[in-house]
């Protein structure tokens, strides 16, 4: 089912909680809503839900509006955060919850209900858990519990708001790749919201990242990360450089580099932040040829198949810090050490006009 | 000994533990035995003979069944506010909250004469009743809504934090499952609330069971009507007769103890269920 949001305003207070947020979610995608606490993505997913009513705006289902249909009417499948397990109940009462709860004409009988959370139980990997009481199991059993509990009424769309959130790292890695698999298993649209860029960028179809209410870019997880389309959605996802400088008709100036611009071709001598990813640094002992940015080596972290340096600028006042990621390869030819002078360049970067605030 | 003691980061285990046997002994297992010891005076027939009267049965049947009908009409009831206190906001919430606790601090005599005035016949509620003919000073029917009002503080105090805690996102869930309210509730809502209200229940009925100063005043003390157990005790106590008012009390003790037994188990039996994560 495909999900389709037009306009949608909520506030709460003086709080805007979602502005004019518009977005398309293709039938059988999962997407993920990123953006930091406050960024209104658990509102737009429980505005989605029905748990939530918007100001203004629209909800389309199938291109049908849903935004006045009830809760229990839009089969939507939830997954809370914190598991909202029934604890007065079985496993697998807890699954079968949805099917006892219909009325009597549609209900399942005892058998097929039977049938059903065995096989759903038999998906989450946790048949045998059925008799315990959801006390008795572990954070990540509860969350996947929870999914089948929310998969068992068969629902159009699932939900899921910060779904790993309150599991350990490797719990949380663990349910993320299998979540994954599951989805290419049994296509549901779905839409998940985190916090954490990695889960979003690892897991989904597609990203939304969202800040202050507001959508700020849409896109497939190589989209977002390397064609950020402003400096909000560079800084949150991932690792990243600032250099200042200034542009000025089509050309750019860091320090000593230069470089063209043509995407700024209208600027006349604006003051400007280029956003560099670690990896997009070349590192080299010596300047050969164009220009480039001195810098010391102040920290070198060699730990696994990626070395990542910080670099101390030389020709700046600020000295504010660089970080590069090299390969292990290229730091052992370079053979680097702690206090050496070196030359950076980014190899590839993105020009944004310096907002004054 | 030692296989008893547990090791702890918390000292002084042995003090406590002999402290809190040391002040249970004082305060309640010696004057309770204090009551069996005086019952013993008494030869098994004579016993017997006074706690099987059918004065002091039909004051059995008026205490233990108006307390638990009063307990009974204030788990409900008190659900009922204790839901409303929780889950609406109204313009003099707090005050309607501190009232409830009235009861507790009110001087059951008070409370005795304050209920006599407005259900006697000429009382403001009274004069209403009496034409339909119902009459509530002065019967059973009084001891039962003395008896209630004493104990509706039990139930909302005990139910009410259990209540808070409910996540809202149970409900959530329940309703994006397809749950109605009426199902939410009886399901999802009630079974964690219920050791609770068994709590609140069987404190508003031990309580009733032992009430004396606002029930005299509105009771009437008729013999075989609306005389209560607790009344006969300090009747005989007026007449000197201690062993026979002892005897009455250890009764009573071992009907309370049970009855409170049975609710405990009926308590510990949900709560096993409903096990909390």
């Amino acid at each position: 089912m495909s999900i389709e949001i037009r306009h949608l305003h909520k506030q709460f207070g003086s709080f805007a909680a979602l502005r004019d947020i518009n977005l398309k979610i293709h039938a059988g995608e999962l997407l993920a809503l990123l953006g930091p606490s406050g960024s209104g993505k658990t509102t737009l997913l429980r505005v989605i839900a029905g748990l939530e009513t918007a100001d203004t705006g629209q909800v389309l289902f199938n291109d049908e509006d849903a935004t006045r249909q009830h809760v229990r009417d839009r089969q939507v499948g939830f997954v809370f955060q914190h598991y909202a397990l029934f604890r007065n109940m079985t496993i697998f009462e807890n699954v079968a919850f949805g099917l006892r709860v219909r009325p009597r004409h549609s209900r399942l009988k005892n058998q097929e209900i039977h049938e059903r959370v065995t096989h759903l139980l038999k998906l989450v990997q946790l048949d045998w858990l059925a008799d315990r009481y959801p006390h008795q199991l572990s954070g990540g059993q509860r969350q996947r519990i929870a999914l089948a509990r929310a998969l068992a009424v068969e629902p159009k769309v699932l939900l899921l708001d910060e779904p790993f959130g309150a599991l350990d790292a490797k719990v949380r890695k663990e349910l993320r790749s299998w979540l994954r698999r599951l989805h290419d298993e049994m296509p549901i649209t779905s839409v998940f919201v985190t916090h954490d860029q990695e889960e979003a960028l690892e897991v989904s179809d597609r990203v939304v990242v969202m800040n202050e209410g507001r959508i700020e870019q849409a896109g497939t997880p190589d989209e977002v990360y390397e064609q950020p389309v402003n400096p909000f959605v560079y800084e949150f996802l991932g690792h990243v450089n600032l250099f200042h400088g200034r542009i000025h008709q089509g050309r750019a100036w860091i320090g000593d580099i230069e470089i063209d611009a043509p995407e700024h071709a209208e600027a006349e001598d604006l003051a400007a932040i280029a956003y560099v990813r670690p990896h997009d640094i070349e590192v080299d002992r010596f300047l050969n040829g164009d220009s480039a940015l001195p810098a010391r080596v102040s920290h070198i972290l060699s730990v696994g198949p990626v070395v990542r340096l910080e670099l101390t600028r030389e020709d700046h006042q600020d000295r504010n810090l660089v970080q590069a990621e090299i390969s292990k390869e290229r730091f052992r030819e370079l053979q680097l050490a702690k206090g050496d002078r070196v030359f950076i360049k980014p190899r590839r970067l993105d020009l944004f006009p310096h907002q004054s605030h | 000994m030692s296989t008893f003691k547990q090791h702890s980061v918390l000292p002084g285990f042995n003090l406590a533990l002999g402290f809190t046997l040391l002040y249970l002994s004082l305060i309640v297992l010696i004057p309770l035995s204090a009551a069996f010891i005086r019952t013993a005076e008494l030869p098994w027939p004579q016993f017997w003979a006074t706690v099987t009267s059918p004065r002091v049965l039909a004051s059995y049947q008026l205490t233990f069944g108006a307390s638990f009908a009063a307990a009974l009409t204030n788990a409900a009831f008190g659900l009922l506010v204790a839901w409303v206190l929780v889950r609406y906001q109204f313009p003099g919430k707090r005050i309607v909250d501190a009232l409830i606790d009235l009861p507790f601090a009110l001087p059951t005599a008070v409370a005795g004469i304050a209920l006599t005035a407005l259900y006697a016949g000429n009382g403001w509620i009274g004069q209403f009743l009496e034409p339909l003919g119902i009459k509530v000073a002065f019967t059973p029917l009084g001891v039962y809504v003395a008896l209630t009002f004493i104990g509706l503080p039990f139930v909302v105090r005990t139910v009410q934090p259990v209540l808070e805690d409910i996540e809202t996102e149970l409900e959530e869930a329940a309703a994006m499952l397809g749950a109605n309210r009426l199902q939410t509730f009886l399901r999802i809502i009630f079974p964690t609330i219920f050791p609770a209200l068994m709590t609140g229940f069987a404190l508003a009925f031990a309580r009733a069971i032992g009430e004396y100063g606002s029930v005299i005043f509105i009771a009437g003390n008729m013999p075989m009507i609306s005389e209560i157990t607790p009344l006969l005790i300090i009747t005989k106590l007026e007449q000197y007769d201690y062993a026979g008012a002892t005897a009455i009390a250890v009764v009573m003790l071992l009907i309370s103890f049970v009855l409170l037994l049975i609710i405990n188990l009926l308590q510990w039996w949900s709560r096993r269920r409903n096990a909390l994560a």
